[in-house]
């Protein structure tokens, strides 16, 4: 009984896990440019929540209506004002941009909403649970979690494969240069790579505040999971982002089974070793450019 | 007024001037052929025509409007498309994902996907195969199909039969009247003389960034363009 519920329990937190690899992983395998300042756009995400459900008297999950859009704006003008610019001197101005964008958000928070922890509150569902047999008993919150990483990657992926501009975005991240021969306006595409990203993560950080308490400075533990997810998975693949969260998640629960102490640890090591025995992890699709 | 006009255009890579004043044009639905020997800066003109390069100097103009300070994503809603060296395939999509990609700037035309296969019928059973899963000539139909997606109205095609068997060479190229037959300008580079003669009505042969030699292909005195070509009266 214990080894099941530790077992659900690790798919359940994988899922909030390769929540927080989706929109990382969705700009890594386009821009081929590494947001290390995800985590803290999640954080910033919880924060607008906040604010959103305070005035507007919203739910978190409400709040979503107004979040998403705005979210997905604030990715867009990130991308296209500045981003962008840099595009030409590759990768690195990006990492140092986000870099310093990583501490403004940290300190910006600090200063507007002090380093109190914070909550979002959802009411009764947060702490509802079903017991499925003696000793197993799981949230119903992780379980909504889940579905809707499910319905996001499924929706994703789909956008990816069978529409237009998912295919712009596939053929941009193969090869910038051929893609604009075919009409394609690369900086464009990065823009709506970057909102959708910023889209994925105001669901990533409305989930977040909602099953536990945050903090100004809680963004870059947050990246380094998101970034195990991706090692895991494999550049580029969307269903690698949930093989990646889940065996995080799975790694992690177990390790705390053996001793509270080793939780965190059990999910680097399972990182590491996968790191060495496949580089590119498990599911990679992105493929390397000339 | 031409489809096409390339007036004193000169372009190049950093301080390295590839091209230097040249001047060609190309009719609504002629051939034009580029020959000229290896660095006479055949890629560099197909390149800056179609704004993956800019110009230096000089004037493109399509259709009356001037399009040398247009971006390549541009030039390709206007109705230039280019079937790079190379071919340049998506290597993580799919061969009919690579056709359906050239249809991106959204324009209506002759060309669909069941088109593209009913001209190069061998890509139907690879149509879900990964482009680089291919042979060199099948991922050539591929570039070409790709770029005829687009329903362009000027085609640029860079050595199309760039490191493939002869026997394919001469089926890619049974396709060309198929494709001008619909109306397409097209402006191919070749390094084979006979073959560029052969399939275009003008012939332009380039020698160190200049035109050294044009003509109509079918009054050309081969001599003259291996000449030419060679640069002997240099």
């Amino acid at each position: 009984m214990i080894a099941m519920s530790t077992m659900l329990n690790g798919v359940l937190l994988g899922g909030l896990y390769a929540l927080y690899g989706l929109g990382l992983s969705l700009t890594f395998g386009i821009m081929r440019t590494v947001n290390l300042a995800h985590g803290d756009i999640i954080v910033l995400a919880t924060y607008l929540a906040l604010i959103t459900t305070q005035v507007l008297g919203l739910t978190p999950l409400m709040s979503l209506a107004v979040l998403v859009p705005v979210m997905f704006c604030i990715g867009y003008g990130l991308q296209r004002l500045i981003l962008n610019r840099t595009l030409k001197d590759g990768m690195m101005p990006a990492v140092i941009i986000t870099f310093g964008l990583s501490f403004v958000i940290q300190n910006g928070l600090l200063l507007g909403f002090s380093a109190d922890r914070q909550v979002l509150r959802q009411g009764a569902i947060e702490t509802m649970g079903v017991t499925l047999a003696p000793g197993v008993t799981i949230g119903v919150f992780p379980i909504l979690t889940l579905a809707v990483l499910l319905v996001m990657i499924f929706a994703l992926q789909a956008f990816m494969g069978r529409t237009l501009l998912g295919r712009a975005f596939r053929a941009t991240s193969d090869d910038p240069a051929t893609a604009e021969l075919m009409g394609i306006d690369g900086k464009r595409i990065y823009g709506l790579a970057m909102g959708l990203s910023f889209a994925i993560i105001a669901v990533t950080g409305v989930v977040m505040g909602i099953r536990s308490n945050f903090s100004p400075f809680d963004g870059p533990a947050r990246l380094i999971f998101a970034f195990e997810v991706i090692i895991i998975g494999g550049m580029g693949s969307i269903y690698g982002v949930l093989a990646g969260g889940l065996i995080l998640g799975i790694a992690q629960t177990i390790g705390g089974a053996i001793n509270p102490t080793f939780f965190q640890l059990a999910g680097h090591l399972v990182t590491l070793g996968i790191l060495v025995v496949r580089p590119s992890g498990l599911f990679p699709e992105t493929i390397e450019r000339d | 007024m031409a489809l096409l006009e390339v007036e004193n255009l000169s372009a190049g890579y950093g301080l390295f001037q590839a091209l230097r004043g040249i001047s060609l044009a190309a009719e609504e639905g002629e051939t034009l052929a580029i020959v000229g020997a290896n660095g006479a800066g055949k890629t560099t003109l197909l390149r800056t025509i179609c704004g993956a390069l800019p110009a230096m100097t000089g004037r493109v103009s399509f259709d009356g409007t001037s399009i040398e300070n247009s971006s390549a994503h541009q030039l390709a809603r206007l109705g230039i498309s280019m079937v790079p060296e190379g071919r340049k395939l998506f290597p993580s999509l799919t061969v009919e994902d690579n056709l359906i990609i050239g249809s991106y700037p959204k324009r209506k035309g002759f060309w669909t996907v069941e088109r593209v296969y009913a001209l190069f019928p061998e890509l139907v059973k690879r149509r879900n195969n990964r482009g680089l899963d291919l042979s060199g000539g099948e991922q050539q139909m591929v570039a070409i199909g790709r770029a005829l997606m687009a329903n362009p109205r000027l085609l640029l095609m860079d050595e199309i039969s760039l490191g493939l068997a002869p026997i394919v060479v001469n089926q890619i190229y049974k396709s060309l009247p198929e494709i001008s037959g619909h109306g397409t300008s097209v402006v191919l580079v070749e390094q084979d003389l006979n073959r560029a003669l052969s399939v275009s009505n003008h012939v332009y042969c380039l020698l160190e960034g200049h035109v050294e030699l044009s003509g109509l292909s079918a009054q050309m005195d081969r001599q003259a363009l291996i000449d030419a070509y060679f640069g002997a009266n240099a």
